[in-house]
């Protein structure tokens, strides 16, 4: 077995960057961008509709998810559960979002 | 702008940052100027920042920030003789935002003895003439929302249409030097200068969304603007601040910024559809993008946003550093939420759904909520309590009723009262009226411009 102890773990340490974002008032979009094919690969397999549904608690019908080789992006936009704004709205910008996608553990 | 006797070979567009307001240093319209540009576009509004700006009409970005901008704009378009476009003026596009942007030109006008005709335009829209077009069944909802009803329209304190290119062309054709843009698309801002002088929609629709943001779509998005030229077969465009560069990379990830779909973004007339365009380098710095279309979509639609109060709120605040607490903060929260309800319940006899609490626990799982994955045992812990009633004067009673449990609840097993630390005195702020946003629709119209208002201004008149 090759020694693991500094490979990365987390998708967040695999990735260029994890972030989050408004898409208007009423999405919110996450993007993983990946450094390059094989990572953008394990990516790939790793971010599911069941995944998403499950980190953030919405069903996976309301998902639009959009993989991008070319760019070595996914991009995962769905309906905001708390509409930007409103009295339990914590986050305004949806720009803190992204930690449960970039904490997965990778395989 | 008099016509020529055909479309000219290229049009360049100068967008000196992403927000009028953000600031952008003076070389970087000297830059944009000295590479030939046609028009200067800038964006002066989103609904990024919540339903705020347009609840209340008032901008986020602030008149000074906004003057020293529009000063320099407006010298280098006067004197290279180029139109200046301002899009979504004011934050929100609200017609109090067009008249604040159009008072801060007006004055520049005559100070710096500028001989600019000024255009507004003006977006806002009466739920009346709306409840209208809903009754025809002229108003279509977009996802998430569902179908909207009268009182909806009637809530709103502000609703706005957000316009294509068609009124700033309008506008422009009226001899306007400055167009002051109510609510408009992004895109709009950026794209009515070069299809009015004929340039193919698919490359000018993809550019202007490529440079709407300015620098983020360059490899520093903190960098200055950009500069991006449309021609008959595509576009190229790259940075203004000479150490940020324009990578195929940079730029098609723009497609990606504050978007639900990265391949086709929907425009008043159509949809701007890039699934088949590529990104090449030019040089280091440069990109040239190219196979970018527009589908023209009938019925036009023009998409609404409308802001209505939804209560007036007092937040509150105070600091956990006890370790006993933290241990079982979860329960502590329980235990206050639970505490509050009772007290607003037996004190001020409030019915429990004619008012609302967000009790926020900063350092523990306030901004993730149930999202956060088992979150480990803070150090210290900042309350904030978020309460909403009907009117502001129930918001803060609620809150002094809450103030003393903010300052001493124990956890249910304590035999002693606590003491919490209060970072301000008094430990609430009345926030006002709170907004949400309500409309996500869209309304059949038979022309471009039929919702929007133009108005003409020579030097003088202000």
């Amino acid at each position: 077995m090759p020694d693991r102890g500094d490979a990365p773990r987390t998708l967040g340490e695999l990735a260029l960057e994890v972030r989050s974002k408004n898409a208007g008032p009423f999405w919110m979009t996450l993007e993983a961008f990946m450094p390059d094919a094989e990572t953008y690969c394990i990516a790939d397999a790793l971010i599911t509709a069941e995944l998403i549904s499950e980190l953030y608690h919405v069903s996976s019908a309301s998902l639009e998810i959009f993989r991008l080789p070319e760019l070595h992006v996914i991009k995962v936009s769905f309906p905001r559960p708390v509409v930007q704004g409103s009295l339990h709205d914590r986050d305004m910008h949806a720009g803190q979002h992204h930690v449960p996608l970039a904490s997965v553990v990778v395989p | 702008m008099p016509d020529q006797c055909g479309p000219p070979d290229s049009v360049g567009i100068l967008v000196p940052s992403g927000m009028l307001g953000a600031g952008f240093s003076p070389e970087t319209v000297t830059r944009g100027i000295s590479l030939g540009a046609d028009v200067i576009a800038v964006d002066g509004g989103s609904t990024d920042s919540g339903p705020y700006y347009l609840g209340t009409g008032t901008a986020k970005t602030t008149e000074r920030a906004v003057r020293r901008d529009l000063r320099l704009l407006l010298a280098a378009a006067s004197r290279a003789r180029i139109p200046l476009v301002v899009g979504s003026c004011g934050t929100s596009g609200a017609d109090s935002g067009v008249n604040w942007v159009a008072g801060i030109v007006n004055a520049i006008r005559a100070e710096d003895g500028l001989d600019l005709t000024v255009a507004k335009i003006f977006s806002e829209q009466r739920a009346e003439r709306l409840i209208a077009e809903l009754e025809r069944g002229r108003i279509h909802a977009l996802p998430p929302r569902g179908p909207l009803d009268a009182a909806t329209l009637r809530r709103c304190e502000h609703i706005v249409g957000m316009m294509g290119h068609e009124p700033i062309e309008q506008a422009l054709r009226a001899g306007a030097h400055v167009v002051l843009a109510g609510r408009a698309t992004d895109t709009a801002v950026s794209a009515a200068f070069a299809l009015m002088r004929g340039m193919p929609p698919g490359p000018t629709w993809h550019a202007a969304k490529i440079i709407e943001c300015g620098g983020q779509c360059t490899t520093n998005p903190a960098s200055g603007g950009v500069f991006a030229r449309i021609d008959h077969a595509g576009f190229t465009v790259e940075p203004l601040d000479p150490d940020a560069a324009c990578t195929p990379t940079s730029v098609a990830a723009q497609m990606l910024y504050e978007t639900v779909n990265p391949y086709t973004i929907r425009e008043p007339g159509g949809t701007i559809e890039v699934a088949g365009a590529r990104y090449i380098a030019i040089d280091e710095r440069t990109v040239r993008v190219e196979g970018s279309r527009f589908e023209p979509a009938s019925p036009y639609t023009v998409k609404l946003e409308g802001a209505a109060v939804t209560g007036y709120e007092t937040v509150s605040f105070t600091g956990i550093r006890d370790p006993q607490i933290l241990a079982s903060i979860d329960e502590w929260a329980e235990f206050f939420t639970k505490t509050l309800t009772e007290r607003v319940q037996t004190v001020l006899e409030l019915a429990t759904d004619s008012w609302g609490a967000d009790l926020r626990l900063y350092g523990y799982n306030a901004i993730l909520g149930e999202l956060e994955q088992a979150p480990a045992t803070p150090q210290e812990v900042g309350v904030m309590l978020l309460v909403s009633g009907e009117d502001q004067q129930t918001a803060t009673a609620i809150s002094k009723l809450a103030n003393p449990l903010l300052l001493h609840l124990p956890l249910p097993s304590m035999r002693y009262l606590p003491s919490f630390a209060f970072a301000t005195s008094p430990a609430h702020i009345d926030r006002g009226a709170a907004y949400e946003f309500v409309l996500n629709h869209v309304v059949d119209v038979d022309s471009p411009t039929e919702m929007f208002r133009l108005e003409m201004t020579e030097p003088g008149d202000a």
